[in-house]
């Protein structure tokens, strides 16, 4: 097999598209680099479809940390601790097996005049129940971000607002949140690399893969136990998430020079790699 | 455990409970709890060890000293903890069987690698093929420490390189204008002093080695999380005599409360010593405690 038909078969392995059969023997460089990236299209679907689920979650958990009325804040408390304070395998664990314990036909729902049967089969899946987990997670997290941010929100730029006589909606929208977004970016980058490199957790705990279809680290994974050579795949993988890790960096990096256009240069605050200062 | 478990099908449903929660399984069950604070017991010390190394190594004057410091610091972070932890433990496996096979069997003419297969001699296998089951197990956990102190230990190396470099530099100058040696300078200046500027980022490295325990379970070890699943999964009533369903999910909320509790209680304490750490402090936290006592 040369490596152009290894790609051919093996690119799209990971959503079930390709040869069926995984290489069993006489394992080339070439299928491992091929494998382990077909892998990562998990990784990135979970990172992209969380971050951009979470950040509006986020949001809405920040603010609502915020409130004077306890009744909104406290569930919105409880939410960032539960989430913050445990560890994500024991969620995902813990998710699966709850949605494994809903009933397999579905649950009925009597409207009255109509009855509907909720499937709920889908949420044992990992696209869907890993998936939330992840939501809920990255939201717990950036929402700690988000409410530190807002209670740094200059006071004169409020007061400003107040004397122009912009308030509530209009004063959050246009004054409050866009300051406290560019404050919390920073760490918020790192909130997202952290997320990416979480989502290698995914088919380790819980939810099942099907017909083999997992992510980078399932792949280097299987090499690693069928070569028994641990010092192929995973360095492999270690370099596809550099790559990734390096994208975020840029990605987020050309989001906060927006966030940042109207400042004088000097003011601007370059985004540093601290991940651990987060989690 | 009590002398009424002997029937447990015709017990009502407290003493079944009872029973069934004191079984040898659960009894071990509960052992992987101590199994989770040996392991953060032993691995934070060993992970600021080398925290400390890596932190010292990184502002070494000599560049490979440097470079090895930052390339240890920056490449553990690049990339998923999981991925090192999986890795270093049949690394590490290796890298021991190999050292000893050279050490023991200096004659061996085969190759280590054939094919799919890592041959070392017999004498060379760790543990040896008749150690018994304790000593497997040992070995596992051993492992599954050192891999925690490498990875944790580039968190920690970060931190206390952020700390050191965020000592008021004048001080270390007048620490020279007085005339200590470099190496003074550092133990009595620097050294006591990085503390409260690493404690924050120190919390957090504790917070996330916590919540990083119960990967132990994939690097081969029977911890909470092993038990869980195995005492969780539905028994019937011919193999077990305490038939249940599924009840997974309410073992892993179980953990999930352990781990609340864990965080929460590890957040007061740190709490009370970034207080105790702050005073006399030229920090605005230090400035609030002088204020405060007069």
């Amino acid at each position: 097999m040369t490596c152009g038909e290894t790609f051919e078969a093996y690119a799209l392995r990971a959503i079930g598209i390709g040869e069926r059969l995984l290489p069993q023997t006489d394992f080339t460089l070439c299928q491992q680099f091929v494998l382990i990236g077909s892998g990562m299209v998990w990784n990135l679907y979970f990172a992209v479809l969380a971050l951009s689920f979470g950040f509006f979650l986020a949001a809405a958990v920040a603010v609502a940390r915020t409130s004077h009325n306890p009744l909104i804040r406290k569930p919105a408390e409880w939410f960032v601790f539960l989430f913050r304070g445990s560890p994500l395998f024991i969620q995902f664990f813990f998710a699966y097996y709850l949605f494994v314990l809903l009933p397999r036909e579905g649950i009925d729902i009597n409207l009255g005049f109509v009855e509907i049967t909720a499937d709920t089969r889908w949420l044992t899946r990992a696209w869907a129940g890993a998936l939330i987990v992840l939501v809920l997670n990255t939201a717990a997290y950036s929402a700690e971000i988000f409410y530190g941010a807002l209670n740094s929100v200059p006071k004169g730029d409020v007061e400003a607002a107040d004397a122009y006589g912009i308030s509530g909606w209009t004063r959050f929208r246009r004054i409050v949140w866009p300051t406290a977004l560019r404050l919390a970016w920073p760490a918020y980058t790192n909130e997202a690399i952290f997320l990416f490199h979480a989502t290698t957790l995914v088919f380790f705990s819980g939810f099942p893969t099907r017909g083999q279809q997992g992510d980078a680290l399932y792949y280097a994974n299987y090499f690693a136990d069928k070569t028994f050579n641990p010092f192929v795949p995973y360095p492999i993988l270690a370099g596809y998430f550099i790559l990734g890790t390096l994208a975020i960096i840029w990605g987020f990096g050309r989001i906060n020079r927006h966030l940042n256009r109207h400042l004088p240069q000097a003011v601007r605050q370059p985004i540093r790699f601290r991940p651990n200062y987060i989690r | 455990m009590f002398e009424f478990c002997t029937d447990p099908t015709a017990l009502p449903d407290w003493q079944w409970m009872a029973c069934y929660l004191t079984t040898g399984k659960h009894m071990a069950f509960y052992n992987a709890f101590g199994t989770v604070l040996l392991l953060l017991a032993i691995t934070a010390p060993a992970a600021l060890a080398l925290g400390l190394a890596g932190a010292t190594a990184a502002r070494g004057r000599l560049w490979p000293v440097r470079a090895i410091g930052r390339v240890y610091i920056s490449i553990v972070r690049g990339v998923p903890d999981i991925a090192f932890f999986l890795f270093f433990v049949i690394a590490l496996d290796q890298g021991f069987e190999w050292l000893r096979h050279q050490a023991l069997c200096p004659d061996w003419d085969q190759p280590i690698r054939q094919g799919s297969d890592f041959l070392v001699c017999p004498e060379a296998k760790l543990p040896l093929t008749t150690a018994p089951e304790a000593v497997h197990q040992a070995y596992g956990f051993f492992l599954a420490v050192i891999s925690y102190a490498i990875v944790f230990g580039a968190f920690t190396a970060n931190v206390l390189y952020g700390a050191m470099n965020t000592v008021p530099r004048a001080q270390m100058e007048t620490a020279e204008a007085y005339g200590m040696t470099p190496r003074q300078a550092f133990w009595r200046v620097m050294f006591p002093q990085m503390w409260v500027y690493a404690l924050p980022g120190l919390s957090n490295v504790w917070m996330i080695l916590i919540k990083a325990t119960p990967l132990l379970f994939l690097l081969g070890v029977s911890d909470i999380v092993y038990w869980a699943r195995e005492l969780g999964g539905a028994k019937v009533a011919q193999f077990s005599d305490y038939p249940h369903p599924d009840w997974r999910a309410w073992y892993f909320l179980f953990l999930l409360v352990f781990y609340l509790a864990f965080t929460a209680v590890s957040e007061r304490i740190f709490a009370r010593l970034t207080r105790r750490l702050s005073r006399g402090q030229a920090t605005v936290a230090g400035e609030a405690l002088r204020k405060g006592a007069a």
